[in-house]
């Protein structure tokens, strides 16, 4: 907050709301004016396949490994409520049903973009907000080289390929997961398991629609990623400020964001 | 890292999430059929299957003999044509039952096979000719409420009308 340190008193309420809302309004129409020239530089295409590669294995391949971890446990974990409410009602066959829905329309996107944000999304923007402490934003720029077409649009075209591929993979292996809990554990007729769920599961409702959730949630965590250490403090502690307001933000947003997309899409 | 390293990687990334999506699509999602394991297939026609599923259990004795791998209708006789697989060890004689069963109350539906006595036995794509339809449990609910209905004097008037049922 700008300003001097001032007591704070009753009657400050309001015009300090209005100044943290005319902040917020700023800094949404700074950070879109930033989506829009990253954009831009994506479909000039300054940057080679080569940079995009390097990206997609930094935020793509450097993630598997959590992401496919994560998903077997949630898997399994559906798998164990699942059967616990479900074994009530004698409706253990539809653990399938239950497993890849929850998976694949929410489950799968919103944690695989919460991952994401904590694990590339914070090194995105520690990565930037360290080019511009190192000043090698202002370099480029010196050498009329554009920042945006050769450091931001590789990073978030390679977020937006990295997120779908991510969270497909966290749903096969979600659904495994639960698989290995009902069938082999529990003892869930595996016919039942395979076939309820391909009854209920429709590749375009559901399969379809989790994608494009997935498509978005790498675009704005990416976007946050990239936009806060674009603006961060060239200081230390404001690169480790911005990474915290990465994760924060995309965080809240992927939550908003995916209630949006919900209500629009089921 | 080196250069051809990474691209090893990304390319296998890139593979394994196009082979999740195949798997979504084929194996969780309704595009595409499981293959089975082998096994020779049986018909059998019901007026009415219910709520069953491709890939139900058809049991025997409570225990799991095969699948369903297909269900149709019959353009002729508008029957339910059921296309089974039964394990390749069991042989069903050619005057076996076939019924539609529900396993408790939400569970889903599954077929019973009953063997008769018959020294012959149903060869490959036979035909199961003795079924009983799945029981539709909205028509026992109604029913029951109404010979309820038909069994309570509502008055003397309509008394007479009611014994009819």
């Amino acid at each position: 907050m700008p300003g001097q340190p001032r007591k704070p008193q009753s009657w400050d309420a309001i015009p300090r709301f209005g100044h943290w809302l005319l902040e917020v309004l700023a800094n949404l129409g700074t950070s879109t004016r930033f989506l829009l020239l990253v954009l831009a530089a994506v479909f000039q295409r300054h940057f080679s396949l080569r940079q995009l590669s390097l990206q997609v294995y930094a935020v793509g391949v450097l993630s598997l490994l959590l992401m496919v971890v994560a998903a077997l446990f949630t898997g399994m974990v559906l798998g164990f409520q699942g059967y616990n409410t479900l074994v009530r009602f004698g409706a253990e066959e539809s653990l399938g049903t239950v497993v890849a829905l929850s998976l694949v329309r929410e489950l799968g996107p919103v944690l695989t973009a919460l991952l994401f944000a904590g694990r590339a999304g914070s090194a995105l923007t520690a990565e930037i907000g360290l080019m511009k402490t190192t000043e090698q934003l202002a370099a480029m720029e010196m050498m009329a080289v554009n920042p945006f077409a050769w450091v931001v649009a590789p990073r978030l075209l390679a977020g937006v390929i990295a997120m779908p591929i991510l969270a497909a993979i966290y749903n096969v292996v979600g659904v495994w997961g639960g698989y290995l809990i009902a069938v082999p554990l529990m003892g869930v007729d595996e016919g039942a398991f395979w076939s309820q769920m391909q009854a209920n599961v429709s590749l375009y409702d559901d399969i379809l629609s989790g994608m494009i959730k997935s498509l978005c949630f790498g675009l704005v965590v990416t976007w946050i990623a990239t936009w806060q250490g674009y603006r961060s403090e060239p200081t230390a502690e404001g690169v480790g400020r911005a990474t915290t307001r990465t994760v924060v933000g995309s965080a809240l947003a992927v939550l908003a964001l995916d209630f949006v997309l919900t209500a629009l899409m089921f | 890292m080196e250069r051809k390293a990474v691209d090893w990687w990304v390319g296998i990334f890139v593979l394994l999430g196009l082979a999740a999506l195949v798997v979504l699509a084929l194996r969780v999602g309704n595009l595409a059929d499981l293959g089975t394991r082998g096994g020779y297939p049986i018909v059998a026609t019901f007026d009415n299957v219910g709520g069953l599923k491709v890939k139900a259990p058809v049991k025997m004795g409570g225990v799991p003999v095969g699948r369903v791998q297909s269900i149709s209708i019959d353009p002729q006789s508008y029957l339910a044509v059921v296309r089974m697989e039964i394990e390749p060890g069991i042989k069903l004689p050619t005057d076996t039952g076939a019924s539609i069963y529900t396993a408790g109350l939400l569970g889903e539906q599954y077929v019973t096979l009953e063997p008769g006595g018959s020294p012959d036995y149903l060869k490959p794509n036979g035909r199961i000719s003795l079924t009983q339809s799945a029981i539709s449990l909205e028509q026992i609910i109604g029913q029951f409420l109404y010979s309820k209905a038909a069994e309570t004097p509502a008055s003397p008037g309509s008394q007479a009308g009611g014994e009819g049922l």
